[in-house]
């Protein structure tokens, strides 16, 4: 590494790039033979359930932790062998707040400013302040502040260095909707300007405001690309039901009738899911034929409105969720079977 | 952009250094204990701690009544370590006194003592002492031995003098040097200095990391460009201020309180302790390094402070312990601090004599620092 060359960000077409991660801890295994792209300036959504990965993907990305195999690049750092260059190019948000908070909002961003060596210090740290709103808050300890507050202290402290890609580990759990729509504009406003953004989240809304989006279950990435990629490759089938109301307005009755119907509907055949919206149900399946049969079969004589509708990401997710959970039960029996045999 | 120095840099510690003042400053009781404390430490162990108890409870046995029985007991009492606290029949009253634990001493004088001395056949006073705490009764044992002789001389120089017992031919002189009264003070106190410093500052250190760890502060700081030698010695820099204002106290505290005379040199003295305090801060670090949580950080400095305590000549002769035991008290820093601080406050050594137990103490710390730098776990693994 030569010295004159940590500061420059590298251009490259990725910001992320890597291949055949794998991580255990003890007999779990984390993350499977993980292999992602992130384009440069591109705003990229990381999603899949608790437990399934997603911040040990993270760490070993910025060098916080070491792959057991694989390997990648970072900003075109080797995420093994030049972790100190991405850390000083990163930022990071950790899932848990990691700020010091017996020290004032002010000191927390002023620590970090030194541990970057930024030049001119005092100005980044004002400039910092005012941007997200902190100013009157300045002088508060960050233990003090409610949830949202310490958010913002977190994403300002993270993007003080100005770093060319964000790592934001589900920044907006637990942060009112206002704040979360703020936060959105402001990554909307970075990626404009070039920097890379890779954020992982459970919101659907926030998914569907991503470029790019990956899905990770289990520790396998399950899926790839843009949401209409990620939702055509699926090859699902979605009807939307709707109660007939006479006057136009759904009553009790009406979602009881609803329940009902998703009950009844859940073991038909091509039938893969079911979910109320509102006062619709959305009806998932793989064989168009078959679905619109079983729904027609089951919903004569009744008064649903039915129509084909577009499948959204959220069916997508819980159905990525679901066979993945379901394929990996199979492994397992397999292992077990073929264990039981010797 | 601003060029980034490789190894270390000056900055980012200083920025490492701040924050530990700045959380320093925001812990009140820490802070008020780190000058509370020596001063009650000190002055509860000043005063308490005695290593040539006097006025230890003594009975008599007078069964000889003469006026040489008297004179010994007066000698005895003038001594100052006996106190003669009753008088007692005959010699099993005189045992169950001590198995019971009323007296220390049971001084006993035959019916026929002088009546034989002046027969010249040499008889005896007998003095039962409680000897379970050695050190307790060592020096009055002495004493009453060394009276056995003064009283001879005295009482029996006139008429007796011809049955006088032959005295060795030649005599030995002792000049107790440095502190020629014996006062325990005088050693404790600046023992004390040793004690103190080496609890607080290794517990301080010890958990410094740990608490970042349990705080999950830590995946912050390792996020950052920061590397380990500039935290561990951000950390340990607020500390050397908090390690010499102790000092300070514990020594204003020595000479005021307890007089210990101070023969040497002060520049001498806090480049001592400023080198003392760092290795002790670094073994908190090296502590703080090693232990995954706070509990362990905690148990590790106990683990290190006992020895400290016990080994390095604090609180028993350092010559009176086992080849082997030197041995491991030489790789302890308390014992390299006793003697120079002794050295220099009690002896005024200069830095020729200081620097045979000098260079340990650096070697010591930049040993540690090493353990330190390679127990600091760079990433989350």
């Amino acid at each position: 590494m030569i010295a004159s060359t940590d500061r420059q960000t590298h251009r490259s077409e990725f910001a992320i790039d890597v291949h055949g991660l794998n991580k255990h801890f003890g007999n779990r295994h984390v993350v499977n033979n993980l292999s992602m792209q992130v384009r440069t300036g591109e705003i990229f959504g990381f999603l899949g359930p608790n437990g399934s990965g997603k911040t040990t993907s993270i760490r070993m990305m910025c060098g916080l932790l070491t792959p057991d195999s694989g390997s990648g690049t970072c900003l075109g750092y080797d995420i093994i062998a030049e972790s100190d260059a991405i850390k000083r190019n990163v930022g990071y948000m950790t899932q848990r707040f990691s700020f010091w908070e017996d020290l004032s909002i002010r000191e927390n961003l002023d620590f970090v400013a030194r541990l970057y060596q930024m030049p001119d210090r005092k100005t980044a740290v004002e400039n910092a302040l005012t941007a997200l709103g902190l100013k009157t808050r300045a002088n508060q300890l960050a233990g003090a502040l409610s949830g949202g507050w310490k958010q913002r202290l977190a994403l300002a402290a993270c993007m003080l260095h100005r770093p060319a890609l964000l790592l934001l580990d589900e920044p907006t759990a637990g942060v009112d909707p206002a704040a979360r729509r703020d936060f959105w504009e402001e990554l909307h406003r970075l990626a404009a300007q070039g920097i890379s953004v890779l954020v992982s989240t459970h919101y659907m809304d926030e998914a569907e405001r991503c470029h790019k989006l990956a899905y990770i279950s289990h520790g396998v990435l399950l899926a790839q690309g843009t949401a209409q990629e990620i939702v055509a490759a699926q090859k699902l089938f979605t009807w939307t039901i709707k109660a007939e109301t006479e006057n136009g307005k759904a009553d009790e009755s009406a979602d009881e009738g609803l329940a009902q119907l998703a009950s009844a509907l859940a073991d038909k055949p091509g039938v893969l899911q079911t979910a109320a919206f509102g006062n619709a149900l959305h009806v998932t399946g793989r064989d168009p034929v078959l679905l619109e049969k079983t729904l027609r079969e089951t919903l004569v004589e009744q008064s649903y409105e039915m129509k084909q509708t577009e499948t959204g990401l959220e069916e997508v997710f819980i159905h990525l969720m679901r066979t993945s959970k379901e394929e990996l039960e199979a492994q397992a029996k397999e292992a077990q079977m073929k264990e039981a045999q010797r | 952009m601003s060029r980034q120095p490789f190894f270390f840099s000056p900055a980012r510690c200083w920025g490492i250094v701040l924050k530990e003042f700045l959380q320093l400053k925001r812990d009140r009781v820490t802070f008020a204990m780190v000058v509370g404390i020596p001063v009650m430490l000190l002055i509860l162990f000043g005063y308490a701690i005695n290593m040539d108890p006097k006025h230890l409870k003594t009975a008599m046995i007078d069964a000889d009544r003469s006026e040489f029985s008297r004179s010994f007991i007066m000698a005895m009492r003038n001594s100052a370590y006996f106190d003669f606290v009753g008088e007692l029949n005959n010699e099993a009253e005189g045992e169950a006194a001590v198995t019971r634990g009323d007296v220390q001493f049971v001084v006993n004088i035959p019916s026929d003592f002088s009546k034989r001395l002046a027969r010249g056949e040499r008889p005896t006073v007998l003095v039962v002492a409680d000897a379970t705490d050695p050190a307790a009764a060592s020096n009055a044992i002495g004493a009453v031995t060394r009276l056995a002789d003064s009283v001879a001389w005295k009482d029996l120089g006139g008429t007796l003098a011809k049955l006088n017992v032959p005295v060795a031919p030649f005599e030995v002189q002792v000049h107790r040097r440095y502190n020629p009264e014996g006062i325990t003070q005088y050693n404790i106190v600046p023992g004390l200095m040793g004690i103190i410093l080496t609890m607080t500052m290794v517990m301080l250190t010890g958990l410094a990391m740990t608490r970042e760890r349990e705080r999950g502060t830590m995946e912050n700081l390792l996020a950052t460009p920061v590397r380990p030698l500039e935290v561990l010695t951000g950390k340990i820099v607020p500390y050397i201020f908090i390690g010499i204002i102790q000092a300070t106290i514990i020594l204003v505290a020595a000479i005021v309180l307890f007089h210990v005379p101070f023969v040497g040199g002060i520049v001498e003295l806090y480049s001592i302790l400023l080198i003392y305090v760092a290795a002790t801060l670094t073994v908190g670090i090296a502590i703080s390094s090693l232990a995954s949580n706070q509990l362990q950080g905690v148990q590790l400095t106990f683990f290190f402070f006992l020895p400290n305590v016990l080994l390095s000549g604090f609180m028993f002769p350092f010559y009176g312990m086992p080849k082997w035991a030197q041995v491991i008290a030489h790789a302890l820093p308390m014992t390299y601090f006793n003697r120079l601080v002794r050295g220099i406050m009690l002896k005024g050594n200069g830095w020729l004599e200081l620097w045979p137990n000098l260079w340990p103490l650096i070697a010591f710390t930049v040993i540690l620092m090493g353990i330190a730098l390679k127990f600091y776990r760079r990433t989350l693994d």
